[in-house]
């Protein structure tokens, strides 16, 4: 696809400067009351005008999730989370819901001209449909038409729950099941909305589509959920990019997104993560505790995950592939860069059932400051899969003597013709380095960057362009102030 | 007034007197060697022009067209004009040549109020610098310094310096570990760059460098002093009689 230069260079605005995304906008928001209980999730579900499987569905993961603990495995500091104190719904005041852009908020739309978020005509030229969420519901979805062409289904998880329930309910919660871990149970019970989309047989996307997610409405925890569906012999490349307003409060984000690949299709699943990631000393910052989890149920299906995280005051992140299709291929490429207070613990998990499987994972993870980043990754082979293959490469980059760097491999193997691979290596910035690039020119920081982006390569070019080119301006403002 | 002009430098590193009184004065369009034993301060020397942490200059001036230098950072050193050959040229892996090299200029034009080149014009001019040095695409494409040979990273040095038109260039032994061949891209490389108002400083323990990059004026530094100064029959006459006629260590 075409990066035309208004593109490039509004994601260069977008990613300028240090942290511009600090402000708020004032819409009225319709909030349910503080705290969680049936009634909540009750409110949740009535507001969206839901069948009541999934009300049913909804209060069997709330009972779940009471009798759940938040697990305490990851390598992170957490300060308890009071679940009683924030809000579970807020939306925008719509009235009937937007037919076209033209009936959105000007507010909103000034939002996101803030963020750089192309909505209008340039948004064509670069081949990119957006579904925008707005706190919690989606408010505008375009080139809709151009997919519906193609009978591609992307639309908000609330639109398909009315239109397309029977897909919904079919694949909802087949691949992250409801009382899967305790984030992803929460999810599942007050999930207010995020995308869905459905690729029929045969069919290949003619654009990425893309969704960027924002945080707004004060101590509203977000719970997005998405599903992506890939029919047989279709393909799709899907790109998750967010940024959130400053705030002083920790905020809560608990998403679940689950793909679903058939036989002989494809899905590209990209993540540009910018979260605020809280002031120097980690005071603000977003929590982001995510459930994505993939299953290649088809023969020669295939996921990839690429992640950059450079945000949130903590990371908890595991996008895995359940290779149940023989010959179906997994692969997770990541960056995860940490600076002053942040804490990362993300890695993947690849689960081989099928024969001939096969799983490939590039981790990249930065420390600077006085982070703590750590790759924690499974990689299981099944009996059944014979002749299943992986390879691991861990990479971590220090940058000064305060932060660290972790790596927490499992891999259990219980077929004998399996073949696995790990490779992990760690690094520090060199002064050579450093200096060579400034002799040349560059300043400190420029430097840092270009070293790093370096280090970070085979993850980036994993990335469709536009999403790359944010990315590497990323990479260089999040380690801002990380040297000398 | 000189482009370069060294006054009664003293520099130390780590504590420990390196540079114990060096005058150097070179002109524009002059071509400066300095010879010198093993450990006489000559890589402490151009260390010191770029501007290296750990490099502490503890009297005495360097002024570059006029400017107090060490006033400078590094990168604002680079930006004035003065451009250092590294004896080990550095890995940056995962960073293309290309993009190395852009990344450079650019930063160098805007440092100096000029416009950025965008992607095509650079890689048009690029090629046009590489061409003579027998670089080709697939080694622009290839990460900076990463899996070069020696030869290599040398006629890697002279691209950027060709690439970032220095008024000052600083070799610092770009002749080791070159053989001949080698030898004489990378001089042919350096003589294509000389202008009437540019200057290069050539660092080198060998005479057999300045047989293809013919000095203007040869010093000798010793044990941190210029000890003697003369045209360019000075090196024939160190390679003749060597170093220890000046007390320093012979040449390995």
């Amino acid at each position: 696809m075409v990066a035309t230069p208004e593109t490039i260079e509004q994601l260069r605005s977008v990613t300028d400067e240090k942290y511009k995304y600090g402000f708020v906008t004032d819409i009225e928001a319709d909030v349910a009351p503080k705290g969680l209980n049936e009634d909540i999730v009750r409110f949740i579900s009535a507001k969206k005008s839901e069948p009541d499987w999934l009300l049913e569905w909804r209060l069997k993961a709330y009972r779940a999730w009471l009798d759940m603990d938040s697990p305490d495995w990851a390598k992170l500091k957490i300060d308890p989370i009071d679940y009683q104190d924030a809000y579970y719904y807020s939306a925008p005041k719509i009235k009937d819901g937007p037919k076209s852009l033209d009936e959105v908020d000007p507010k909103l739309l000034e939002t996101y001209d803030k963020l750089g978020i192309p909505l209008k005509e340039q948004e064509w030229l670069a081949g990119v449909a957006v579904d925008a969420v707005f706190d919690s519901v989606s408010v505008a979805t375009t080139y809709k038409e151009r997919l519906e062409q193609e009978g591609i289904i992307f639309c908000s998880i609330s639109e398909a729950i009315q239109n397309h329930p029977e897909l919904v309910r079919k694949y909802l919660g087949s691949v992250v099941p409801y009382t899967d871990n305790f984030f992803a149970t929460l999810n599942s019970a007050v999930f207010t909305d995020g995308s869905f989309v459905y690729i029929p047989k045969g069919v290949r996307s003619p654009m990425e589509l893309s969704t960027y997610f924002r945080i707004n409405a004060q101590n509203t925890g977000q719970f997005e959920r998405t599903l992506i569906i890939a029919d047989e012999g279709s393909y799709v490349s899907y790109l998750e990019g967010c940024t959130a307003p400053q705030r002083d409060e920790n905020q809560l984000h608990a998403a679940v997104v689950e793909l679903v690949a058939l036989d002989d299709s494809e899905i590209k699943y990209s993540t540009v993560k910018n979260w605020y990631p809280g002031d120097e000393n980690g005071v603000g910052g977003i929590y982001n505790f995510v459930t994505k989890r993939a299953a290649c149920r088809g023969r020669n299906s295939k996921v990839s995950w690429t992640q950059v995280e450079t945000g949130s005051a903590i990371t908890w992140k595991y996008p895995s592939c359940i290779l149940q299709g023989d010959n179906s291929v997994g692969e997770f490429y990541s960056v995860a860069i940490t600076n002053n207070c942040q804490q990362a613990d993300t890695g993947t998990k690849m689960i081989h059932l099928g024969r001939n499987t096969r799983s490939t994972i590039i981790s990249k993870g930065i420390s600077a400051g006085r982070a703590d980043n750590t790759y924690r990754g499974l990689v299981r082979i099944q009996p059944k899969a014979e002749s299943a293959r992986n390879y691991t490469q861990c990479d971590s980059l220090l940058i000064g003597d305060r932060c660290g760097a972790h790596t927490v491999p499992y891999i259990e193997s219980r077929n004998p013709s399996a073949t696995v691979e790990h490779e992990a290596t760690t690094a520090r910035i060199s002064e050579d380095q450093l200096f060579y690039c400034c002799q040349r020119g560059l300043s400190e920081e420029e430097a840092v960057s270009l070293i790093v982006n370096g280090f970070c390569r085979e993850v980036m070019q994993h990335l469709p362009m536009e999403f790359a080119v944010e990315a590497q301006k990323l990479v260089g403002i999040s380690l801002e102030g990380s040297v000398g | 007034m000189a482009l370069l002009e060294i006054r009664n430098l003293h520099a130390t590193v780590d504590g420990k007197p390196i540079l114990k009184g060096i005058d150097l004065s070179i002109g524009k369009g002059e071509v400066h060697a300095i010879m010198g034993p093993n450990g006489a301060g000559k890589s402490t020397l151009s260390y010191v022009i770029a501007g290296r942490e750990g490099y502490e200059v503890t009297d005495g001036r360097i002024l570059f067209d006029g400017e107090d230098l060490l006033e400078l950072e590094p990168d604002e050193r680079a930006c004035a004009g003065l451009f250092l050959a590294f004896q080990y040229p550095v890995e940056i892996p995962g960073v293309t040549n290309t993009t190395f090299l852009k990344t450079a200029l650019n930063a160098q034009r805007k440092g100096r109020g000029e416009g950025e080149l965008d992607a095509m014009q650079f890689l048009k001019f690029v090629r046009e610098k590489a061409k003579p040095l027998g670089i080709g695409d697939d080694m622009l494409k290839r990460a900076v310094n990463v899996g070069f040979s020696g030869g290599e990273k040398k006629r890697n040095e002279v691209l950027q310096m060709a690439v970032l038109e220095p008024k000052l260039a600083v070799l610092d032994e770009t002749d080791s570990g070159l053989d001949i061949d080698a030898l004489k891209i990378v001089a042919d490389g350096v003589n294509a760059m000389r202008r009437p108002d540019n200057a290069t400083l050539v660092i080198t323990h060998y005479q057999r460098l300045l047989d293809h990059i013919v000095p203007d004026r040869v010093h000798v530094l010793a044990d941190g002093r210029i000890i003697k100064s003369g045209g360019k029959e000075l090196a024939l006459d160190l390679e003749a009689k060597g170093y220890a006629q000046f007390g320093g260590a012979a040449a390995a």
